[in-house]
Parts: C-alpha cells; sequence; structure tokens
C-alpha cells in the first residue's frame, strides 16, 4: 500500500499538468471544432454557442487558403526532411570515418546554431536575405548577379535554410553517438571482407544506425508540420508570405486575427490528425521495410 | 585511405563548419555598427567601431524594456525549467520502478503527447487562462512550459541505467519509505539525468515564441524571443531599431552559448539516450 502512495505522489505533478495542459485542451480543441458563436438579432443579442456539426471543417477543407498552406508545408517537408537526414548522416559519417581532423571543434562549430533560439536565428538569416544588409548579396552584386532571398520562388528554400542552419548539428551530434555504438569488430569484419571506407559507411553503418534515422525522420517531420515562428518573422519583411502561409499561422490566423474560434479549431484537429496519420505511417512503412 | 579521399572529408566538414559558424560571425561584426555603418560600410572596417554604444542604446530603448524581457526570460527558462526536471524525473522514476495495471498503455499516452503541435493546444489553453483569469500573466506562459512529456521517457531510462534495483532494497531493509528513498537516495544518482532535462528545457523555454505570443498583451511581460520580434517590426519601419535588435540577439545567444558549453557532457547524454534507447 505504501508503495502506491508513494508511487502516485511521484506521479501527481507531471500528471496534473498532463491533464490540465494536455488532455482537456485537445478535448477543448475536438469539442470546439463542432461549435459556433452565432449572434441572433444582427448581432445585437447575447452571443450564443449552437452546435454546428461538421459545418467548421467543410469550411476549412473548402478554403484555397487553407489547402495551400497546407501544400506549402508539404512542400517544405519534401526539401527540409531529406536534406536535413542525408546532410547531418553524411557529416557524421565523415566524422566517424577515423580521418576527420579537429574532430572535437567540427562537432562544436555544427553543434552551435542550436544554441541559438529559433527567433534569433530566424531574425540572424532574414538580415542576410535583406538587400544593404547582407554582406552576401553584395557579393553577389560584384559578380553582377542580383539574387532575391525573399521572391516567390526562393522564399520557401530560404526558410528551409534557416530550419536546416539550426538544427543540422543537433542531428549530426545524435547520429554520432549512435555511429559510435556500433561495435567495433563488425567494422573490422568488412574491411577483411575487402569493402573500402564508402561502401563501409554506406552498407555497413548506415543499416545499423537505422534506429536513430527514423526517430531523427520523425522528430523532424513533427516539427516541420508547425512550421510557423521562421514564416512569421519573415512575414514581416516580404510580401510574400501570406497571414495564412502555414496551417499553423492560418490557425493562429483564425483564432486571435478573425475571432473564428470554431474554425480555429476545427484547423487545430486537422492538423493534428495529418501530424499524427503521416508519424504513423512513417513508422509502419519503416518497420515494413525492416522486416 | 587515400590523399583524395582524406582531403575531400576534411574539406566538406570545413565547408559544413563555415555554413554554421560565418551567420555567428556576421551577428558578432554587426554588432559593432551603427545603423549608417551597418547598411553602408564594408563588414570588416572598424573605423565606425560602436560596439559600447550600441549595448547602451540596447538598454536604454523603449525607457529599458530589454532588460525587463531578458530578466523575464531567464525567469521563465531557470525557474521552469528545474521545475520541469524535477517533476519530468520523478513520474520517470515512477514509471521504471514501480508496476501497476494499465502502466504500458498509460506510457504510451506520454509518448502520444510528444506529437501533438503546440499551435493545436494553443487556442484552447489560451480560452482556459482567459477563463481562470491567467491570460497576460506570468503564470500563462510559465505552467504550460514546466510539462515535458520526452523527459518522462529520458527519465525513465535514466531511472533504469543509473538507479539498480539492488541499492533500493538495501535501503527498503534499513527502514527507509518509499519517498525517502527516492529523495534520499535514487535522486542524487539521477543527478546528472536531471542535468540534461533541466538543460533541454531550458533551450525549449527560452526559444519559446509562440505560447507567449499568443497569451501576452502586456510588452512587460515579453521574453526577449518576443520582445526582439516587436522590435524587428519596428526596424522596417524605423532603421535605427536594427542596430539594437542585433545587439539584443546577440545577447540573447549567450545564456544557452555559456550554458551548454560549461555543461557539454550532460547534454551529449541526453541526446544519446533519446536516439539509441
Amino acid at each position: 500500500m505504501k508503495g502506491k502512495l508513494a508511487c502516485a505522489v511521484l506521479m501527481a505533478p507531471f500528471f496534473l499538468l498532463l491533464v490540465t495542459v494536455f488532455l482537456v485542451p485537445t478535448g477543448t480543441a475536438i469539442w470546439l471544432s463542432f461549435f459556433a458563436q452565432d449572434q441572433p438579432g444582427l448581432g445585437f443579442g447575447a452571443e450564443s454557442t449552437v452546435f454546428v456539426g461538421v459545418r467548421s471543417y467543410v469550411a476549412v477543407l473548402s478554403d484555397p487558403t487553407f489547402r495551400g498552406g497546407l501544400l506549402t508545408v508539404v512542400l517544405y517537408c519534401l526539401i527540409y526532411i531529406p536534406l536535413m537526414v542525408v546532410g547531418a548522416l553524411v557529416l557524421a559519417l565523415l566524422l566517424d570515418s577515423g580521418v576527420a581532423k579537429l574532430r572535437g571543434w567540427a562537432q562544436m562549430s555544427l553543434y552551435l546554431p542550436h544554441a541559438v533560439p529559433g527567433i534569433i536565428a530566424a531574425l540572424i538569416w532574414l538580415y542576410l536575405y535583406t538587400p544593404g544588409l547582407s554582406p552576401i548579396i553584395d557579393l553577389f552584386a560584384k559578380g553582377d548577379i542580383q539574387i532575391n532571398f525573399l521572391g516567390i520562388n526562393t522564399v520557401l528554400p530560404s526558410i528551409v535554410n534557416i530550419a536546416l542552419w539550426s538544427n543540422l548539428g543537433y542531428n549530426m551530434v545524435i547520429f554520432y553517438a549512435a555511429l559510435q555504438a556500433v561495435p567495433r569488430e563488425v567494422l573490422e569484419a568488412s574491411v577483411v571482407d575487402g569493402a573500402g571506407p564508402v561502401k563501409q559507411a554506406l552498407r555497413i553503418k548506415t543499416p545499423l544506425v537505422r534506429g536513430a534515422i527514423v526517430t531523427v525522420g520523425i522528430f523532424t517531420l513533427i516539427w516541420a508540420l508547425q512550421l510557423f515562428t521562421e514564416p512569421v518573422l519573415l512575414s514581416q519583411s516580404t510580401p510574400m508570405i501570406s497571414a495564412r502561409f502555414s496551417p499553423s499561422m492560418y490557425i493562429y490566423d483564425a483564432a486571435f486575427t478573425r475571432n473564428n474560434y470554431g474554425l480555429a479549431a476545427a484547423a487545430s484537429v486537422i492538423l493534428l490528425a495529418f501530424t499524427i496519420a503521416l508519424s504513423f505511417g512513417v513508422t509502419r512503412w519503416t518497420n515494413r521495410k525492416a522486416a | 585511405m587515400t590523399l583524395l579521399g582524406r582531403t575531400t572529408v576534411n574539406v566538406v566538414i570545413g565547408v559544413a563548419v563555415l555554413y554554421t559558424l560565418l551567420p555567428v560571425m556576421w551577428l558578432l561584426l554587426a554588432a559593432t555598427k551603427n545603423v549608417d555603418a551597418l547598411f553602408e560600410s564594408d563588414l570588416f572596417s572598424f573605423s565606425d567601431f560602436s560596439f559600447v554604444e550600441n549595448v547602451k542604446n540596447l538598454f536604454a530603448m523603449d525607457k529599458g524594456l530589454y532588460g525587463r524581457w531578458y530578466l523575464n526570460s531567464l525567469l521563465y527558462a531557470v525557474i521552469g525549467a528545474a521545475a520541469s526536471a524535477f517533476i519530468s524525473i520523478a513520474a520517470g522514476y515512477a514509471f521504471d520502478k514501480y508496476s501497476f495495471r494499465h502502466k504500458e498503455k498509460l506510457f504510451g499516452l506520454v509518448l502520444a503527447a510528444v506529437m501533438v503541435p503546440q499551435t493545436v493546444l494553443a487556442l484552447p489553453l489560451y480560452l482556459m487562462a482567459s477563463e481562470a483569469g491567467l491570460v497576460n500573466t506570468f503564470w500563462a506562459v510559465f505552467i504550460p512550459a514546466l510539462f515535458n512529456p520526452f523527459g518522462v521517457y529520458l527519465g525513465r531510462i535514466f531511472s533504469q541505467g543509473y538507479v539498480p534495483d539492488e541499492v533500493l532494497e538495501a535501503a527498503r531493509i534499513d527502514g527507509a519509505g518509499d519517498l525517502g528513498t527516492y529523495f534520499k537516495v535514487a535522486l542524487r544518482m539521477l543527478g546528472p539525468g536531471m542535468i540534461t532535462l533541466f538543460l533541454f528545457q531550458l533551450t525549449t523555454i527560452w526559444n519559446n515564441f509562440f505560447l507567449p505570443m499568443v497569451m501576452l498583451s502586456d510588452q512587460k511581460l515579453y521574453p526577449v524571443s518576443l520582445g526582439l520580434y516587436q522590435w524587428n517590426s519596428s526596424a522596417t519601419v524605423s532603421p535605427e531599431y536594427y542596430p539594437v535588435v542585433i545587439m539584443g540577439s546577440l545577447f540573447a545567444v549567450l545564456p544557452l552559448i555559456l550554458a551548454f558549453m560549461l555543461l557539454q557532457r550532460f547534454w551529449k547524454a541526453g541526446m544519446t539516450a533519446g536516439a539509441v534507447k
């Protein structure tokens, strides 16, 4: 009995938080998505909450700005995630290859951007994208190349670059740690079998850190789907980013600019379902590939 | 490996290092320039060295708002991360050392919480906070940041790794109660794990932007992230804000870099545990 009490005491604070800042809000979001605020009598009557069924869902899904935002974020994931996973893995493999110089320094430098808060990273890069401030644009201008990082076709890659810069080193460290755990006998055996360093990296080491690759992939996906900070900041400087550029921005706009809670809640639930479905799909797909 | 191979490896790593370091170098150099120099002169000319002046301007701008924001960020992040680490590790330890019905299902729920986007929870949290009269207060930003389900997951792993069951058994035989054992014996062994969780959550809260944006309207309660966001929007109209935002960014980066340098090994421990399982 005493053990049970202790267990409950240790878990209570966390589960109190789980309920108040996770379960109840999630339930509230689902609940809100089926209701709307209606003001009868030309808006003079008291505001009342009425059940509207799936009306908000239909409204969100048929809204071209929401679908556009979803498409933007899918496109963003398709560019960002492969670049991130492959980039971080290649760097980790190179650092693990045994011929890399100044390994500790390289790792620390690569990790450094992760200590820069997301909004600051976005600020630094925004200034590096801004004509007049940016030494990069000046450099290109000397070679007579006009470059606009915040144009209609470049703004998405520019956002990808910010995210890549922030997280590349972090994921590299995770891969590197996993590579360090690969048994040395396995590697020695492959050398005896005549595998060169490239073949060893791709055929032996990479499959052995599959678990880390899947973990990094899924976390990157979940974060990427929430895309908000970078585009919100860049939108202060370029008209190419609308207030509903990504689903998260759509939710913010619906909830706090248009004060349409039903619409915002429906969009939230759709984003949540989309996130769960994709993470689940990726997990299933990688498990099947392993079998 | 061939000489060509060696050279390629080091060149690729070198380029990646330049990619990560140069923007930070730019921030450092830009922080020494006043508005005119920022837009005109060569990045490496130090003829108008205004570092000290920029620092003064930063803390004087808008009646010293930045100092206020910095203090807020420190309060949100340091106290929040410490409390969060304490809460998460206790739950992780309980998941590891006790067995009860539906334990793994409950743990699955904790893991599922990692997946849920912050933006999904923001509106309901805002409505709940406004119901409780907490909107636009310190608590509206502080309380949700204590919740760290991934920390519970790591806490369970740390507990498996650092706290042998024999030690707990010995304490029990000595007549110590379960809670006494946890606070006097287990918690000490979990110390390094707790520092890891503290650092993780410190980073998360220091980075927190979306929730403060939703919850706070009083500038005096802003964390640095939200404050700089606002000043940047002013800079597009009045350029005298640019050097201040740049200097403010530089100051905002310092605490995490410092924490990271001082406590590097704890950082790595957590990341390794998370990836390798």
